[in-house]
């Protein structure tokens, strides 16, 4: 390999791209763009779900019951209803998601000591969101309980009485549970992925439909002079994204980050070429620079983004995809990031993952430097 | 060639199919060094098919073929720093600035830094773009990008320069002064091989092979393969309507070929005075006024018009028998 020529590749495609300001803005805004969107769009917290009261009692102790719903965060108060026929619009026109009955007989027969029934309706449309909503249901009505047992029991004992058992639990990491805290590493891991195939897949592409790369493999220049002159400069931009995903992860969406810098910098490093030089082979591969974007897209978003732990744990999926899982690079880099970021753990904990991401980025040039052959046939 | 000075380029039964079309039908020639030699076909013939074997761009299916003495199905990457291509299309870069375009070569050839910017300003005067050598290559007019391609391919000095189609699409003046510099390399002793469908480019080579369906029909320099055909008498026939002249002279028995040349018809004939009679006694009959009639020394067209005909003739019987 020679120097001279590496670097009159690498000269070469930088002058491209800085002489493209369009894809020059596309290459560093795109992944801002959709850090921003997802960012701000993708939240699996469920809070303030709308609630509508059909209230048949009417009375200080079904207003009591009431009041833990609404004063929570978990639920906002949307109206009352006074039928079901007025539940069923308001849950038809996504209004509310949760509908609460308390029964004529309420007061009554709290007072009496006998087991009054409350009624909550939940839309299921979304089973996971439903589920939250009967949990948070079940929580402030096992609160209002053991309210009501409580001073049951100091009327009758005159004294309090202890509670037999009290979880006191304690959350790591993401202390405040946000969901943003765990979507955001990842969310840095597809768009990197996403951006650094789509980079690099137009560019030998464009040359076979140019015309240039027959003057250009007239030339003594070899496939490895090509291959990393050609990866050098998306290799810098790529890196420029990272840093401000990462500032922004940090500074706009308030992820902790509290891993080592040095190490998040080797293994976005060795994502990054590996994710580059697939763009490369696949633009090697097609020589059309539709296909070669298509082909990108699809190859790093929809592993990312589905098979990768993003958004849905790897441990709920049948074991065939399971397997699959271990096959998408940036499944190690989203692991690699969470932990960088919400646990703050070293070398020890991720040099797994780092391994697994070295492996695909010498796979990846290896099978680029291969494919491209200095011959039109 | 004993005596004779080493071939820069030699084809041996070089042939190349795709799937079962055969583009180059195993062609075995010569090109000695220093000469500017003319590969001369209509399109689709196979030209550039042997050019790109010869630069080591695509692998012969059979035969072979050396340059400067490398084998090009074994050596095709030693050949290609001894060679200097321009293919048919514009294929420099066109968002990038003549010099940003001569600077990558350049670093592609590794030419020592002492001697970069010596021939990046002969090229630059070469191709008379002093001037220009801030500018966007797309900007330039057709004959000047050409020229600019001819000197990115000539920056690391090779002995070989392959030239597919160079001026196609380019104005006349232009080149000529393109031209003018393939003939100033061949006397410092670069061997050109140059393709070319312009029958007056074909008359500006040392030798020229003639090549039609992927066959070498004939080879020589321009004046042999004009007196081959001496034999025969060529008429330019001046007359109102050349077309219906055409038609009218179809199936003459003593006539063997009639061909639109320009404006007129060139007629050919084994004996110019009977061949007269009977364009004269057709026009009459057909009514065309005749403006001239005159015996003329044949051009390269005359001579390929009539090699590709005998060819086609000779073809036919088999053709036939074959279907």
């Amino acid at each position: 390999m020679s120097w001279r020529r590496y670097l009159a590749v690498a000269r070469k495609e930088l002058t491209h791209v800085l002489r493209d300001p369009r894809a020059l803005g596309i290459s560093i805004g795109l992944p801002m763009l959709l850090l921003l969107l997802f960012g701000v769009a993708l939240t699996l917290d469920v809070d303030q779900v709308p609630m509508v009261v059909w209230d048949q009692s009417q009375t200080p102790a079904s207003r009591a019951l009431i009041a833990d719903f609404s004063g929570s965060p978990y639920f906002s108060d949307m109206g009352a209803a006074s039928s079901y026929r007025q539940i069923e619009r308001q849950i038809d026109h996504n209004r509310a998601l949760i509908a609460l009955v308390v029964p004529v007989d309420f007061a009554r027969r709290v007072a009496s000591g006998r087991t009054a029934q409350v009624q909550a309706i939940v839309d299921g449309s979304d089973a996971n969101t439903a589920s939250i909503v009967v949990g948070y249901a079940d929580a402030i009505v096992a609160r209002y309980n053991q309210r009501l047992s409580l001073a049951l029991a100091q009327r009758t004992l005159g004294r309090n009485l202890p509670l037999p058992l009290d979880l006191r639990s304690r959350v790591w990491f993401n202390t405040e549970m946000e969901s943003k805290n765990f979507i955001v590493p990842g969310l840095i891991a597809v768009i990197m992925m996403l951006i650094a195939a789509l980079l690099t897949s137009l560019t030998i592409a464009r040359e076979w439909e140019t015309g240039t790369m027959e003057q250009l493999i007239s030339t003594p220049v070899k496939a490895t002079e090509l291959v990393l002159g050609k990866l050098t400069p998306y290799f810098v931009i790529g890196m420029i994204d990272m840093v401000v995903s990462v500032v922004l992860g940090r500074f706009l969406f308030h992820v902790p980050l509290r891993g080592d810098l040095g190490l998040l910098l080797l293994a976005s490093t060795i994502f990054l070429v590996g994710s580059l030089a697939m763009g490369l082979e696949i633009s090697v591969m097609t020589k059309n620079q539709l296909l070669a974007s298509q082909v990108a897209l699809m190859a790093t978003f929809l592993p990312a983004f589905l098979l990768s732990g993003f958004m849905f744990p790897i441990e709920n999926m049948p074991r065939v995809l399971q397997l699959v899982t271990y096959l998408v690079p940036a499944r190690y880099f989203i692991t690699v990031l969470r932990d960088l970021f919400l646990k703050g753990v070293g070398w020890s904990v991720v040099w797994g993952d780092i391994v697994f991401l070295a492996a695909f980025a010498a796979l990846m040039l290896g099978i680029a430097l291969k494919k491209f052959h200095k011959r039109l046939d | 060639m004993n005596g004779s000075p080493p071939a820069a380029v030699t084809l041996r039964d070089l042939e190349k199919r795709f799937g079962s079309f055969v583009a180059v039908n195993r062609i075995s020639l010569e090109v000695a060094k220093g000469e500017i030699f003319g590969f001369l076909g209509p399109n689709g013939a196979g030209k550039s098919t042997t050019i790109r074997m010869l630069c080591g761009l695509l692998a012969p299916t059979s035969g072979s073929a050396t340059v400067v003495g490398l084998d090009v199905a074994t050596e095709a990457e030693k050949i290609k720093s001894q060679i200097g291509y321009m293919s048919q299309k514009f294929s420099l870069y066109e968002d990038l600035t003549v010099e940003e375009n001569i600077d990558f070569y350049a670093g592609i050839y590794r030419i020592p830094h002492k001697l970069k910017e010596q021939r990046k300003r002969w090229v630059l005067e070469m191709a008379h773009l002093e001037e220009q050598r801030g500018t966007a290559t797309a900007l330039l007019p057709g004959g000047w990008k050409q020229r600019l391609s001819l000197g990115c391919a000539l920056l690391h000095e090779p002995p070989v320069l392959f030239l597919d189609e160079p001026t196609s699409g380019v104005d006349p003046i232009s080149r000529r002064s393109f031209w003018e510099l393939i003939y100033e390399k061949a006397d410092e002793g670069v061997t050109v091989f140059v393709t070319t469908h312009y029958m007056e480019e074909a008359e500006y080579c040392d030798r020229l092979a003639l090549i039609f369906r992927g066959e070498l029909i004939a080879v020589g320099t321009p004046g042999e393969l004009k007196r081959r055909l001496m034999r025969d008498a060529v008429l330019a026939v001046s007359s109102s309507d050349s077309q219906g002249l055409l038609a009218a002279l179809e199936g003459q028995g003593n006539l063997k070929d009639v061909a639109v040349f320009g404006a007129d018809l060139h007629v050919v004939a084994s004996k110019a005075q009977q061949a007269e009679e009977t364009v004269r006694r057709r026009a009459r009959e057909a009514a065309i006024e005749l403006h001239s009639i005159e015996v003329i020394t044949p051009s390269l067209e005359d001579v390929f018009v009539s090699l590709i005909e005998e060819r086609e003739e000779a073809e036919r019987p088999l053709a036939e028998v074959k279907s």
